[in-house]
């Protein structure tokens, strides 16, 4: 083609300077991650949600106040101290209500991407496969602790507000002081949301499988009941260890004295090991992936 | 070329350089096919092919978003997709139509795209999305949400964010796609600037006479090949011109031309056309003489020049009555 180059070339095209890698600008698709899950009116929606259960839950404790009855962990407590709403409300939730919001935040987080085209631009910015994914991930971490705190803030506002608050009588029957008690809270309210970790990874694995969000959300979600429903069969005893939902109620050996540290641990590293399984999982896959959306 | 690589600010001669490239999809498909494509540095360069010829699989695995089957391409004098970290932050790219986030202004949509590229400096981010807004006539509608644009302003987005930095290379794909013919001519116009400025620009188009406008290079593909590359005034040049005759005689006229050597003869209403094939330059008075001596009434006679769609039908084989 020598010949066809002879006519172009007679200007010397001047380069642009060629820019390198910052931290600032490596970090920046963090911030931008972050600031665009909390912008959109869908994580806001979700917000409202979690934030309305805890209200709904104080309003029929108060309403039906008096009789013996069942409920969630901790109702009985509700009545005599508002703080305990807390507990009630993040024993609701963890089960059905974050992991449905946290499955449709990590689930469409690179699924959702590809389903709009934008992951390829992305790419050819160059976000580099490796970075978008963790920043995929915390940003789905950060819902996660978000999340929590919607329920566990507005628990304990919508406590303060219909019930007496006070001295906290724990489950071990010991007595703290109501500024103890609130740190217990915030404690708790720290091990809901990393408990939700390992289903991110799962999400964000489920993510990088398919070019549409709506199925990588449903496929998150649908394996949330499923490993439910398998952890309440007494034939499937030896692996329910092992299933990340197992011990997410742990959280109330933290209201005992002294506080009981074993399943919650046991927990915790759970969702660290379903963090590194699922975690590697979803990177082998992405960085090997054709991008054809 | 020394064929050693090229270190630092040094530019080498091609931009775009892939050898045997090819790629076989997972259901078999033979998308491209031992692609030999050289892309020279400061050119206009057109992509043609008809659609499904593999254009925009070539481009996906030039910008490392698809990895080759065999073969090995290499941009800016880098392998792809291995050195997309350090090859794409000086490329800018426009694949397969523009794509945003609706619930986004169309600043925030920069700005987005803008954080995924480490090498930006967030210090400027606001002013250069300033500028490329405004390169691409969209500083009016900056704030609006990009749901509510139009696809001609949504293609207007998807370039400015390729033009966020200043590149050596910009790809586009369909540019013109979906704008109205005053957009067109500003694309165009913009497309000529930058290339002015000595960003080579990899264009792909299904338009011919784009790419006979804009461009100083072209390659036709078909069915994942690369059927010919070369300047764009070469490969007009192997599209034959036509020799043209106007006459209300058109029978008469077509049967002198046919005994004097012009070949695939066409007639229409009050129209003859014929190529002149070995026939000189000097031949053509003489033709013309022969027609008003058989009496047929010349109105117009003159010769035709090949344009590229010419060439274009006559190497893909797209059949030859497209040009009537």
């Amino acid at each position: 083609m020598s010949q066809a180059e002879a006519g172009v070339l007679t200007v010397v095209p001047q380069l642009p300077q060629r820019r390198t890698q910052t931290t600032v600008g490596f970090l920046a698709l963090f911030r931008s991650e972050l600031t665009l899950t909390f912008r959109r009116a869908r994580t806001i929606a979700l917000l409202g949600i979690l934030a309305a259960l805890p209200v709904l839950i104080g309003v029929v404790v108060k309403v039906e106040t008096g009789g013996p009855g069942e409920g969630p962990a901790f109702i009985a407590q509700v009545s005599q101290n508002g703080l305990f709403l807390v507990f009630t409300a993040l024993a609701v939730a963890l089960p059905v209500f974050l992991p449905m919001t946290v499955g449709v935040v990590a689930g469409d987080s690179i699924a959702g991407e590809a389903s709009t085209g934008t992951l390829r631009y992305l790419l050819v910015a160059p976000a580099g496969r490796t970075r978008l994914l963790a920043a995929k991930f915390t940003a789905a971490l950060a819902f996660c602790l978000a999340a929590t705190l919607a329920v566990a803030l507005t628990a304990l506002l919508t406590g303060a507000a219909l019930f007496p608050l006070g001295q906290v009588t724990l489950l071990s029957g010991d007595t703290i002081g109501l500024a103890a008690a609130l740190l217990r809270a915030l404690l708790v309210a720290g091990v809901v949301a990393a408990s939700l970790a390992g289903l991110v990874a799962i999400g964000l694995f489920v993510s990088t499988l398919t070019g549409s969000g709506i199925a990588a959300m449903a496929t998150t979600v649908g394996l949330v009941l499923l490993v439910q429903i398998l952890d309440t069969f007494p034939q499937l005893h030896a692996i329910q260890p092992f299933l990340f939902t197992h011990q997410w109620l742990s959280f109330s050996d933290l209201l005992r004295q002294p506080m009981h540290w074993d399943n919650v641990l046991q927990n915790l590293g759970l969702q660290a090991l379903y963090v590194a399984v699922f975690g590697s999982a979803a990177w082998a896959r992405f960085t090997s992936r054709d991008i054809t959306a | 070329m020394t064929g050693a690589p090229t270190q630092g600010q040094a530019a080498p001669d091609d931009v775009i350089r892939t050898s045997g490239l090819t790629k076989r999809f997972r259901g078999g498909q033979l998308a491209v096919d031992g692609l030999d494509l050289t892309v020279p540095r400061g050119s206009v360069f057109g992509f043609l092919g008809p659609n499904g010829s593999g254009k925009t699989t070539t481009i996906r695995m030039l910008m490392g978003l698809i990895a080759p089957t065999s073969g090995v391409a290499t941009v800016l004098g880098s392998p792809m997709p291995q050195a997309v970290g350090s090859v794409l932050p000086r490329v800018g790219a426009l694949i397969e139509g523009p794509a945003l986030y609706g619930y986004l202004s169309g600043r925030d949509n920069l700005a987005r795209f803008d954080a995924a590229d480490p090498t930006a400096d967030p210090r400027t981010r606001a002013l250069r999305v300033t500028e490329a807004l405004e390169r691409v006539g969209l500083t009016a509608a900056a704030g609006k949400k990009a749901r509510a644009y139009s696809l001609g302003m949504k293609q207007r987005l998807g370039l400015a964010s390729a033009l966020l930095q200043p590149r050596e290379l910009l790809v586009l794909d369909e540019p013109t796609n979906g704008l109205d013919p005053q957009g067109m001519r500003e694309i165009r116009s913009l497309v000529r600037e930058v290339a002015a400025e000595g960003t080579t620009v990899f264009l792909s188009s299904h338009l011919l006479d784009e790419i006979e406008q804009v461009c100083t290079h072209a390659a036709v593909m078909s069915k994942g090949r690369l059927v010919v590359q070369g300047t764009v005034s070469e490969l007009a040049a192997r599209a034959q011109g036509r020799l043209v005759v106007r006459t209300p005689d058109v029978a008469l006229a077509a049967e002198v031309l046919g005994g004097r050597q012009v070949t695939d003869l066409r007639t229409d209403q009050a129209r003859v056309d014929g190529v002149t094939g070995s026939l000189g330059d000097d031949e053509l008075p003489k033709l013309c003489a022969a027609l008003v001596e058989a009496g047929v009434r010349v109105h117009g006679f003159g010769v035709e020049r090949g344009t590229l769609e010419d060439a274009f039908v006559a190497l893909t084989g797209e059949g030859f009555d497209v040009a009537g």
